[in-house]
């Protein structure tokens, strides 16, 4: 059965997922800072981490951003395959979601059309947009604004088969401490491992998307994830690097199939602001 | 906490801030001004040429930071500092014409704590992503230059106990690196 669906429909959905992701921090994302508070020992980390607690109730109660660097949206769509769009061009649409969400929410305009020429576009577009056809006839649609303190820190490197899994670690555990301060911690911190390099980096993004504590169902991958978070938390850097006991707040891991002779590595890193909202349709 | 609370006023000359240690936390209140990479830009560009500055330098507070757009009613809209480590190469090009102190978030290139130790200056570190909290900290907002910038013009802000941590103090000391090494777990 086809069902027939109205990108139109989509723009003020996306304005108010736009919105609600930069005001409100969810309740896994509170609860995590919560629990990383009860764990710090440092007083400096402590005391920031109680900050980012009462900053976030307020932006909240306000409706003001959590955060005022409210990123360059991604939107990350899920397509039934039985759904058949009418209305102005999808990617149109979203654009549209987005720029009436940053005008209309107050949000910061943070987007240059042209990297090395550097003139901003004025409304926050365009957006990221990833879409990906699944089965069924729904629409799942996540933006996840992406403040640059924590995207310029990612990583990406092709490690040859022969470095492993101890390759992996060693490269994960080094763009963390790289990143140190600068992205804003305590971080998530996504993994990509195997694909293409277009692929490698997808999924250390979508790693974001897991719920803190969720860990990958692959028993081995999910032992890799809890080894990594004990390590960083070794490295010291702590709440926004005043040092501490909690720089990441969680590791995942995506991992895809990849060539014979390849290694591909991403790590995608969050700040504590994980603004994230989704909605299915 | 460990260190002292202190309340300031700007400006800052030199002499307010030499006796401040990393750690110690502040609540600056007055005018302080913002700039980030886009504006250091262009005021480089007027430094290289000798042309007049849009603002006064001397004994200036620079606070890295481009906030939201006010909604109705407010004075500002979410404010919090950016990655100060992108300015580190305009640092010496400030000093030189007078600023004390600079704030912002994150840890910073080695050359920027020896700077503030030959010149006598701060770093103040500003919670990075409070940035709700922060903005009611600020009483006034006034675009002073550059406003085709954006959210990247020079702003003169009013603050009020805006709080900050020094994070380099005049004798060139760095607290990131003290708090890390007092937490770091060697293997
Ligand atoms: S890294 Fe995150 S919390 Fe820090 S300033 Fe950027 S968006 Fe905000």
């Amino acid at each position: 059965m086809t069902r027939i669906m109205s990108t139109e429909d989509l723009i003020p959905v996306i304005a108010k997922l736009c919105m609600d992701a930069c005001y409100h921090l969810s309740d896994n994302v509170i609860g995590a800072l919560k629990a990383a508070y009860e764990k710090e020992e440092s007083p400096y980390g402590r005391d920031t981490l109680k900050l980012l607690l009462d900053n976030a109730e307020l932006a909240s109660k306000e409706e003001m951003p959590v955060c005022h660097d409210t990123g360059m949206a991604v939107v990350m769509m899920e397509i039934g395959e039985q759904v058949s769009w009418v209305g102005k061009p999808l990617e149109e649409a979203v654009n549209d979601g987005v720029r009436k969400g940053y005008t209309e929410g107050y949000l910061r305009k943070s987007v240059y059309l042209d990297p090395l020429n550097r003139v901003n576009s004025g409304d926050n577009t365009p957006c990221v947009l990833h879409t990906e056809i699944v089965t069924g006839d729904k629409v799942k649609i996540t933006v996840l604004p992406k403040g640059g303190g924590s995207e310029n820190m990612g990583t990406f490197t092709n490690l040859v088969p022969a470095d492993g899994v101890e390759g992996v670690k060693e490269f994960v555990l080094k763009s963390v401490l790289a990143a140190g301060g600068k992205a804003c911690p305590p971080i998530v911190v996504g993994v990509g491992i195997g694909g293409t390099m277009d692929k490698t980096t997808l999924i250390a993004k979508k790693a974001l998307l897991r719920p803190i504590g969720n860990r990958n169902p692959n028993q081995y991958y999910k032992e890799l994830e809890e080894e990594l978070l004990e390590e960083i938390n070794k490295f010291g850097i702590g709440p926004l690097g005043m040092g501490g006991r909690v720089t990441a707040l969680d590791v995942h891991i995506e991992y895809y199939p990849c060539h014979i002779t390849s290694l591909p590595v991403a790590v995608n890193l969050q700040c504590h602001s994980v603004r994230q909202a989704t909605i299915e349709l | 906490m460990e260190n002292r609370t202190i309340k300031m006023t700007t400006p800052l000359t030199k002499e307010k801030i030499k006796d401040l240690n990393i750690g110690d936390i502040i609540e600056l209140s007055g005018v302080i001004y913002t700039a980030r990479d886009a504006a250091h830009n262009r005021i480089k560009e007027n430094y290289e040429n000798n042309r007049k500055q849009p603002i006064e330098l001397e004994y200036q507070i620079i606070f890295y930071v481009g906030p939201t757009p006010a909604k109705p009613g407010k004075v500002i809209g979410s404010a919090a500092p950016t990655t100060s480590a992108r300015m580190d190469k305009y640092v010496e090009m400030m000093l030189k014409q007078g600023i004390t102190g600079m704030i912002g978030k994150g840890e910073r290139a080695d050359y920027v704590a020896e700077l503030c130790r030959e010149y006598g200056a701060c770093y103040f570190l500003s919670i990075g992503g409070a940035s709700a909290m922060i903005a009611n900290q600020i009483k006034d907002v006034e675009v002073v230059a550059y406003e085709d910038l954006g959210t990247e013009s020079i702003k003169r802000l009013k603050v009020e106990d805006l709080r900050l941590i020094v994070g380099i103090d005049s004798k060139g000391r760095t607290f990131q690196e003290e708090q890390v090494k007092k937490y770091k777990i060697s293997k």
